[in-house]
């Protein structure tokens, strides 16, 4: 065997390692999701058992019918949770979003004073566990006479958002050149057009990538929302799931089936948007 | 119409002031060009201008309106920048339209003028791409286009053409020099390369540390340098330059050697003025290899012996030691020479400068 054929199989060979481990990555990943969307097509009995079932031996839908058809028949008022999760999730994303732009930008594009202790102790925040806040929120939120509003929660979620849309969103227009806001400028625009004109445009990627975290962390967030709200008009999708808990029973597969619903919106908002998450936008517009 | 002028126009950041009160009257359609080595405050100057960057005292005018607290909109400039500036998510088309677009120009109004600028820089085929699909000539060839659309007072550039390979640099320097002809505004072009603002320019203004050395066209800042830094970053390879003493109508270098004093500055130098002397390499020659410009009693004649030399075809540079450093001349039709070879030297010193030692003033009245 020659040198050239040789080096062909062990290319061949180490392409084809490279592929089982990224399948078993890829297992590792997706596996508890696929549970859950299995789970919630089983019966009961099947999810319990031990050794487990792998292959479902039966499917069915009874878990989402049961889901849909209101009180005293398995249901509960998932269309409830499902507008109380949307409304306090875009809401909150909006702002967050809209706060992080303009600190993002300020931190990105100028100088002022103590600007790394402001920066810092805006990361600093991140530290603190969201449960740990819960209570003291709580105490907070009943003086107020927000609690279990949608308000309550948006305010919440905003504060919990802001810094880390703030950190994404100063990262991505670092990396749009100053010089094209200054050719902008020059080329007629006043300050504002020539950010919503050529600063805004390229770093829309990255603020859209900011936008789908802060909307996750808000769609996804159980630990203070379980706290904040308690009744229809307020709780959220996760804090729903708890619906499925009595006290003595957990039903899984309702529970399994109400997480499926969950995910399909926050899965397919991310499938949209990756595809404008494309990076590079800026090349080309100075030297290289 | 445009002149611009600059009175006492300053720069400071916090304490540091950056441009010391620089004076500066440019003419209408006149080319100038600001040159200095980095740190010499001559982007500052140029951003000033532009209006992106506030000024800290003194005035800028813009054809003889005071235009000081303007937004660089409203001072009809444009503007190419180093790295071109282009806006990437715009194709060539949209780029050189985006100012007339912002200033709510007709749609017909903008494609003739979209039309007129891509055929002056031949871009007519590639307005349809987007600014990374184009290489760096036509990246740079659009960045002008965007300042011509917009038909200006007065245009700047910033070290336009620092990002482009050696050829392609010479190339756009000649598009650069027919476009001035064409459209014939007033430029100021901002350049670290001399080369660049000798050929371009009508004027050169030679900056250092935020003041003016020298305003003048290139002939006058290179055979007239008002100082020993001028004399030194004008001309390629650049001036011999040489600290030495005023003896009795001879110059006494550090090492012993002597020169006749050039006649045209024994008016001005006394016997023990410390002095800068410079003799640029095309008028230190070996004998036989060189024009001398002036009368020929004053081309002194002296043996050195030859360091280095580099052949580059119809001159070679010869390095020869004197005063214990070398000096590069430049020896035209040459032959053959070889290190540490003593040759005869013509030094053609009605050519020569000489500079106080101290204020590094020239000494020719």
């Amino acid at each position: 065997m020659d040198e050239n054929s040789s080096a062909r199989l062990k290319r061949r060979l180490l392409g084809i390692v490279y592929r089982i481990g990224l399948f078993l990555a890829m297992l590792t990943i997706c596996l508890p999701g696929l549970w859950i969307v299995i789970s919630s097509l089983r019966p009961t009995v099947e999810i319990m058992a031990k050794p487990p079932v792998w292959i479902p031996k039966e499917i069915s839908f009874d878990a989402y019918v049961a889901m849909f058809s209101g009180i005293g028949k398995g249901g509960i008022p998932v269309i409830e949770y499902f507008r109380n999760s949307l409304i306090v999730s875009v809401t909150s994303t909006v702002i967050a979003v809209a706060i992080g732009m303009a600190g993002g930008y300020a931190f990105a594009r100028y100088r002022f004073r103590s600007k790394s202790s402001v920066f810092l102790g805006l990361m600093l925040t991140r530290t603190v566990p969201g449960i740990a806040l819960s209570l003291p929120l709580f105490f907070l939120y009943v003086r107020l006479g927000i609690i279990d509003t949608h308000f309550g929660l948006i305010l919440a979620y905003v504060a919990l958002n802001v810094p880390f849309t703030i950190w994404l969103i100063d990262g991505f227009f670092r990396q749009v050149p100053k010089d094209l806001a200054e050719a902008a400028q020059i080329d007629g625009c006043t300050r504002w057009q020539a950010f919503w004109q050529v600063e805004f445009p390229l770093a829309g990627p990255g603020i859209a990538s900011a936008a789908i975290f802060a909307f996750l962390t808000c769609w996804n967030e159980f630990a203070l929302a379980s706290q904040l709200t308690r009744s229809v008009s307020a709780k959220t999708l996760p804090v729903g799931l708890l619906d499925y808990t009595a006290e003595f029973t957990i039903d899984w597969r309702g529970m399994c089936a109400l997480a499926v619903v969950m995910i399909i919106p926050a899965l397919t908002l991310t499938y949209i948007v990756q595809k404008h998450l494309v990076g590079g936008l800026t090349s080309g517009a100075v030297k290289g | 119409m445009a002149t611009v002028s600059l009175k006492k126009l300053t720069k400071r950041y916090g304490n540091i002031e950056i441009v010391h009160g620089i004076d500066l009257d440019i003419t209408d359609r006149e080319f100038i060009a600001l040159v200095g080595p980095s740190g010499c405050g001559k982007s500052t100057t140029l951003r000033m201008i532009a209006g992106l960057e506030e000024i800290s005292a003194g005035s800028i005018e813009i054809g003889g309106r005071v235009v000081n607290d303007l937004p660089p909109r409203s001072r009809n400039i444009s503007m190419v920048f180093q790295s071109y500036a282009l806006y990437p998510h715009m194709t060539v088309r949209e780029n050189l339209g985006f100012s007339l677009k912002i200033a709510g120009a007709a749609k017909e109004d903008m494609d003739r003028r979209v039309a007129e600028a891509s055929a002056i820089l031949g871009l007519d085929t590639l307005l349809d791409r987007r600014p990374s699909q184009l290489s760096g000539g036509q990246r740079q060839r659009v960045a002008m286009g965007r300042a011509i659309v917009r038909d200006p007072d007065v245009f700047l550039f910033d070290e336009p053409l620092s990002n482009l390979d050696a050829k392609l640099r010479t190339q756009m320097r000649t598009e650069i020099k027919k476009l001035h002809a064409k459209v014939r505004s007033t430029v100021i072009y901002v350049t670290h390369d001399q080369v660049e603002a000798m050929t371009l320019a009508d004027r050169i203004v030679i900056m250092r540390d935020g003041h003016i050395e020298q305003v003048g066209t290139p002939d006058e800042v290179f055979r007239r340098p008002a100082t020993r830094f001028v004399a030194g970053f004008i001309g390629s390879p650049p001036m011999n330059l040489h600290e030495a003493r005023v003896d009795d109508g001879q110059l006494v270098f550090a090492s012993g050697e002597k020169l006749p004093l050039p006649h045209q500055f024994k008016a001005n130098v006394t016997t023990g003025d410390k002095v800068v002397f410079g003799l640029r390499p095309d008028d230190i020659y070996p004998t036989g290899h060189g024009i001398s410009s002036g009368d020929a009693a004053d081309v002194h004649q002296i043996e050195l012996p030859i360091t280095v030399t580099e052949p580059l075809g119809n001159e070679t540079l010869v390095f020869v030691e004197f005063n214990g450093s070398d000096w590069v001349s430049r020896m035209l039709n040459p032959r053959p020479l070889k290190s540490g070879e003593r040759v005869a030297m013509s030094l053609d010193l009605s050519q020569a400068h000489l500079f106080a030692a101290d204020t590094g003033k020239t000494l020719r009245s």
